[in-house]
């Protein structure tokens, strides 16, 4: 549990810290330097979207003149309605949701069967199972590309939620997370639990899973942005505007002919519309994310 | 450690089905069928194939524009790696550093992964826009060059490299904090004792400790970078100007997709399968290493 094991070292800091701050000069000009330099770093990262965020509420006019306008302007509700009815930005958004959501829950749902069926029981082909999740790491879309699409179009999936969502359930990772973390479960809880006659599924469902939230949790916000991100499969699997993802979809509001007029106040709009969701997630389940993020990708 | 098991003959088969059955159906079979693929020739239509051997091979090597997107994908790599690691190496040793507000500074350096890198990309071709964008405007009163990524391939590509580096900003300084603060407060306050300033304590202990972390997260950038990046060529360049940015990724899919050449497809995913097994190994090595460390 290194999220836990990292908290309690950052304690120790604190504590330390407490302990030696009497003997300190009472202005610290190396911290205060040091919060200079982190708050320019911010502020070079948070720039790009600043910029897409100030340009989406601009007329066309301001968008183009020079100097250009760097603050925000008094056009953010026409353009975001514009761009919402313009490329059907609520219909894009649903698809990503779903696409997102029920990616998310079944990477999760089926790794945790699995890693409870390769650690709790030993059977015939364990390793096997075993190594095939794993090798998927090494078989990512691109390798794959056109006979992947071929399976899917002998099933008849192109242009379905099961063809965005399904194909891209299996997780080497989530299955090892859960395995890392039911061999962290003493042994003592299982056999109390079978003591008490508690079969295998019971144990699952009233053991396993109230303890797995915290690990739950944290692969879901991660696994969320990814399918909300996912770019090829769905440009592969879609082929109708109301299919559409709104990452893929985003692209149809830049004109590539040149004749049209390039509107880049709704194009921001759907920049802005696009990675909301993915970022409020990121920012309100902090925690769960940098958990998910670094205990999944061992 | 033996550990107490549960008997059942069909119970742990039937648990592990629903994700064998997606890595059997969408993960081996179309990948034995992309190898299959690469040695025989396929009409455009699929309706007639023929085994050629390594022809596939032999032609796909023998064509310059397929050593330029190798080429391209390993600058791009590169250059997106080099810059995300590098910037989360000096962001995430400041947020380090003893002072208070810790979270909040986190929190603003993280939001950026959750950006698609083909929405990162939208807006910064915005920035990098010749006529419209803000940077091209700045520059001008630097220098006369016209940075037009839509004529110059250095500058596409530069433009590329900058929007997916940003997007993996937030990713990199996560892995960082967690090995940086794992690095024992004792150590650093010894240091501080025997009068080390902040910037000798991180090159002489900080840094050294987060290597590992620093090599696995080279590796992991890599693989992304070579094999997640399909979205902001194609959102953002489509591989030009001429091929500036056509990288391997993208140059299977408009070979495959568009081009319908299923034979020179089928090569091409398996020289990136080669590279993506090499990438794994290391990842997982590294992998090893880094906790061990910890």
């Amino acid at each position: 549990m290194t999220a836990v094991g990292a908290g309690r070292i950052e304690g120790a800091h604190v504590a330390a810290d407490a302990a030696v701050a009497p003997r300190r000069k009472p202005v610290d000009w190396g911290a205060l330097l040091v919060h200079a330099l982190l708050l320019a770093c911010i502020a070079v990262v948070a720039f790009p979207l600043y910029y897409a965020f100030i340009i989406s509420t601009q007329s066309l006019q301001e968008v183009v003149q020079r100097p250009p306008l760097l603050l925000p302007s008094s056009h953010l509700v026409e353009n975001y309605v514009d761009a919402w009815q313009k490329v059907n930005l609520g219909q894009m958004l649903f698809n990503s949701a779903v696409m997102a959501v029920t990616i998310a829950a079944g990477k999760i749902a089926i790794s945790m069967l699995s890693a409870f069926a390769i650690v709790y029981f030993d059977f015939r082909g364990r390793m096997l199972c075993f190594w095939m999740i794993f090798v998927t790491l090494m078989l990512p879309v691109p390798v794959r590309l056109m006979s992947t699409y071929e399976v899917i179009g002998t099933l008849g999936w192109i242009n379905t939620y099961q063809g965005l969502t399904i194909p891209l359930m299996a997780s080497a990772t989530a299955t090892f997370l859960f395995r890392q973390f039911y061999l962290t479960i003493p042994n003592e809880m299982v056999e109390a639990a079978q003591l008490d006659g508690a079969g295998p599924m019971r144990f699952l469902w009233s053991f396993l899973l109230p303890l797995s939230w915290a690990n739950i949790a944290a692969l879901f916000v991660v696994l969320f942005i990814f399918g909300w991100n996912q770019y090829l499969w769905p440009l592969m699997i879609t082929n109708t505007e109301a299919m559409r993802t709104i990452v893929i979809g985003l692209e149809g509001l830049i004109p590539r002919s040149g004749t049209e007029l390039p509107t880049w106040n709704l194009i921001m709009a759907g920049a802005v519309m696009a990675l909301l969701p993915p970022v409020a997630v990121i920012v309100l389940m902090q925690r769960w994310f940098v958990k998910g993020l670094v205990e999944a990708e061992k | 450690m033996k550990r107490t098991v549960f008997r059942s003959r069909w119970l742990p088969y039937a648990l592990v089905l629903p994700q064998v059955a997606v890595t059997i159906v969408f993960f081996f079979w179309p990948a034995l069928k992309s190898l299959q693929l690469s040695v025989y020739r396929v009409s455009p239509f699929g309706d007639r194939s023929t085994f050629i051997g390594l022809e596939n091979f032999r032609t796909l090597l023998a064509d310059p524009e397929y050593y330029q997107s190798v080429l391209n994908s390993f600058v791009f790599a590169a250059g997106v790696t080099g810059l995300s690691v590098l910037a989360a190496l000096v962001a995430a040793g400041l947020a380090t550093q003893k002072i208070r507000g810790l979270s909040v500074y986190r929190t603003l350096l993280l939001w950026p992964y959750g950006i698609a890198p083909a929405v990162a990309g939208i807006i910064f071709l915005f920035i990098f826009h010749p006529a419209y964008g803000v940077l091209p405007y700045f520059l001008s009163f630097v220098t006369a060059y016209e940075f037009n990524w839509l004529l110059k391939g250095w500058v596409a590509m530069t433009l590329v490299i900058v929007a997916t580096a940003w997007t993996h900003l937030g990713y990199n300084i996560a892995f960082y904090l967690a090995g940086l603060l794992a690095v024992p407060a004792s150590v650093l306050e010894a240091a501080d004792v025997d009068g080390a300033g902040p910037v000798r304590r991180f090159t002489a202990i900080t840094f050294p400790l987060v290597s590992p972390i620093t090599f696995y997260l080279i590796v992991l950038n890599m693989v992304f970078a070579f094999f997640e990046s399909f979205g902001v060529i194609d959102a953002v360049t489509k591989g030009g100007p001429g091929h500036a940015t056509e990288i391997m990724v993208f140059k299977l899919y408009k070979d495959g997709f568009i081009g319908l050449n299923l034979g020179s497809s089928g090569a091409q995913s398996v020289i990136l399968m080669a590279m993506v097994i090499v990438l794994t190994m290391l990842q997982f090595r590294y992998a090893e290493k880094k906790v061990t460390y910890r």
